[in-house]
């Protein structure tokens, strides 16, 4: 078993939600990030999202924007992220770590470069926000050679004749984006986001993540009461953001935040009305 | 029966140019484009879409746009010009058009099929603020809101058309993520519409983006290449022996080319911005200077460092300030059909003055870099030859960036 289907199967075996946590490598400098991914880890993240900065990050909000500058802007290249990847796999054989980004950077080298690197420095899989199924070709083949998990997101907007082709030749787990919209900004209602998840999980094995807009413990736990993983992005980086400027270890905050994301989710389904 | 190759079958069913194009967007965004794409086919297939369309171009835009023949252009380059060279310069004047440049042709086109599609809202980029203006303008006919979202650079480079959005009833975003320019504008608008994808038309105003995007946007330019050929097959009794047409996505010069493609001996010349020089890092040469890769939605050619993140163009003209190109373009350049050029700053501003002093007409900063090949060109052809050039846009916009970039106070 890969390590993405480890991690949910033993969450599972726990009646409780993954929580995935997404920061921008290299933010605010590839050195810092190492530390930063250790705070997430020891604060209860199940799985990493570790974000490709990206010059033109058209799906993401502000927080994240600002997230990809500071990176940008601090040197972090695409040798610098795989590097940082590299050294987390020695310090947690276990954790399974997803890199997330935009195409180009991905494809730059060739798709082919991409994956044999992935592979090379132990990530477990690709989330690429500009590549939708019926450019699979761009990335697709050469991850799944690789032994690489393409996960991909369905959205508000995945209507049931087009689920399918989204679910075909998807891996690792699926990734539901609850709102229309870029990252950080609203949160869906969770009515909404029960049936959804309903809806996704009739149609596939995989795990269902839920994602956008989750800020509060509150917010994590409803989706952690019936979906398979709860991903927290802008939030994290906001709070390590936020702990830089005023100076204070970013560590600390961390474990402070995700640990109250961590303690939410693990006990959701516990306190769910019956 | 031998089927004949065709340079105007593109793109693929899928929307790729060779390895060109494609629809590189975020789930979010695909049904909307595959919406997008079966009503264009839907209108492609009605006669009362084109009827309107045709109607709007004539009465609303003012086409057809004038062929004409630049002679006053032609004798100065004649002057110059080794013995018996110096090519009949022929200028499509699409600077004519309603609000100034060829950027309404698409506007009008786009805003019917938004309307067949029961869209409520209107968004939109803008550079230079040309296709900005244009789709402010098709908002109001049509009485659609609209949001224009602009570079806050760009809105201080172009305060003119700025207003003119506003005098038009549009509402002005000034973009301050990122370099401020247009990419930034192109992704600020993709976060727009990602986020409103129920009531919103995003009218792109180049011929790139993802799929329908590329296409849909030459063919609703392409009446520039139509009437063209009309026009010279009636002025000389035949076809033109080079046109040239400058590019930043590339829409005017898609637009004058598709309908010659074919013609094996109509030669074509695209020319880039090439702002400082090639030899600099301050130019807007995507195929010069850049490398395939993907980004708002296709994949083209790029100015990209080594990872693959994109660096920032540079051109004297607001209009060509961007680092990526249409993917059709790419496409051509790779099978060798148009021949890329480029054209400096300097050489641009010569240009420019060239035509205002020749002809009494001040072209916009992006054709002037057109026209200075154009002469390059014409030096070297023979008298009995003949070129058109598109005069896309007027000039009106630029002269405060002239009198800077000339040194003169106004």
């Amino acid at each position: 078993m890969t390590r993405l289907a480890t991690t949910f199967a033993a969450c599972a075996a726990q009646n409780r939600a993954a929580l995935v946590c997404f920061v921008t490598g290299g933010d605010p400098a590839p050195a810092a990030t190492p530390a930063i991914l250790d705070a997430l880890v020891a604060a209860g993240a199940d799985v990493i999202e570790l974000g490709m900065p990206f010059t033109d990050p058209m799906a993401d909000g502000p927080a994240i924007q600002l997230a990809n500058l500071r990176a940008l802007g601090s040197g972090t290249t695409t040798a610098a992220l795989f590097e940082i990847v590299r050294d987390f796999r020695t310090r947690h054989p276990d954790v399974p770590l997803v890199m997330m980004g935009y195409a180009n950077p991905m494809v730059r080298r060739g798709p082919d470069w991409f994956a044999d690197r992935c592979r090379d420095v132990g990530v477990d899989g690709v989330i690429c926000v500009d590549i939708p199924p019926e450019e699979d070709a761009a990335l697709g083949i050469p991850l799944r050679a690789a032994g690489i998990d393409l996960v991909r997101l369905a959205t508000p907007t995945t209507d049931a004749v087009r689920l399918p082709q989204v679910l075909a030749n998807a891996s690792g787990f699926l990734y539901y984006v609850s709102v229309a919209g870029i990252t950080g900004k609203q949160q869906a209602a969770s009515a909404s986001i029960d049936a959804a998840v309903a809806r996704l999980k009739a149609a596939t094995d995989l795990p269902v993540a839920v994602g956008f807009g989750v800020r509060t413990p509150e917010q994590a736990a409803a989706i952690a009461r019936t979906a398979d993983g709860v991903v927290v992005g802008s939030a994290i980086v906001e709070t390590i953001a936020a702990a830089y400027a005023a100076g204070q270890d970013p560590a600390a905050a961390i474990m402070a935040y995700v640990g109250g994301l961590s303690a939410a989710v693990r006990s959701a389904r516990q306190d769910a009305p019956k | 029966m031998t089927i004949q190759n065709s340079y105007r079958a593109q793109p693929s069913p899928d929307g790729h140019f060779g390895q060109f194009g494609g629809r590189y967007v975020a789930e979010t965004l695909m049904p909307l484009i595959l919406d997008l794409e079966r009503e264009y086919r839907a209108a492609q297939a009605d006669p009362a879409f084109q009827t309107e369309l045709d109607w709007l171009l004539k009465h609303y835009v003012g086409r057809p746009s004038p062929l004409y023949y630049a002679e006053r252009f032609t004798e100065a380059v004649r002057a110059d010009a080794p013995d018996g060279m110096g090519a009949k310069v022929y200028l499509k004047r699409d600077e004519l058009n309603h609000t100034g440049a060829h950027k309404i042709n698409n506007c009008i086109g786009q805003i019917l099929l938004a309307k067949r599609m029961g869209k409520t809202r209107i968004i939109a980029e803008t550079g230079a603020g040309q296709h900005g203006v244009a789709t402010a303008t098709v908002a109001a006919r049509f009485g659609l809101p609209c949001t224009i979202y602009m570079g806050a650079r760009d809105t201080v480079r172009q305060q003119p058309n700025v207003f003119r959005m506003k005098l038009l009833g549009a509402e002005i975003v000034p973009v301050t993520a990122g370099a401020q320019t247009l990419k930034d504008a192109m992704n600020e608008a993709l976060r727009d519409w990602v986020a409103n994808v129920d009531d919103t038309f995003y009218i792109i105003g180049t011929a790139a983006g993802p799929h329908p995007y590329p296409e849909l946007v030459r063919d609703f330019q392409s009446v520039i290449g139509r009437e063209a050929r009309e026009q010279i097959m009636e002025a000389e009794g035949r076809l033109p022996d080079l046109l040239v047409a400058a590019i930043g996505g590339g829409s005017n010069a898609i637009g004058l080319f598709h309908p010659f493609l074919d013609d094996a001996d109509v030669k074509m010349v695209g020319i880039e911005a090439a702002g400082h020089g090639l030899d600099t890092v301050e130019h807007a040469a995507s195929l010069a200077g850049g490398e395939p890769g993907v980004l708002h939605g296709n994949r083209t050619y790029l100015l990209q460092d080594a990872d693959g993140q994109i660096t920032e163009g540079h051109s004297i003209s607001a209009g060509l300030d961007y680092p990526g190109i249409g993917p059709e373009h790419s496409w051509l350049h790779e099978t060798g059909r148009v021949q890329y050029e480029s054209c400096t700053d300097k050489d641009a501003l010569d240009a420019f003055q060239f035509l205002c002093r020749t002809e009494g007409i001040i072209p916009a900063l992006e054709p002037a870099h057109a026209l200075s090949a154009v002469v390059r060109h014409a030096r070297t052809m023979p008298r009995d030859q003949i070129i058109i050039a598109n005069l896309c846009g007027r000039g009106d916009k630029d002269i405060f960036t002239v009198a800077d970039a000339l040194g003169v106070k106004l």
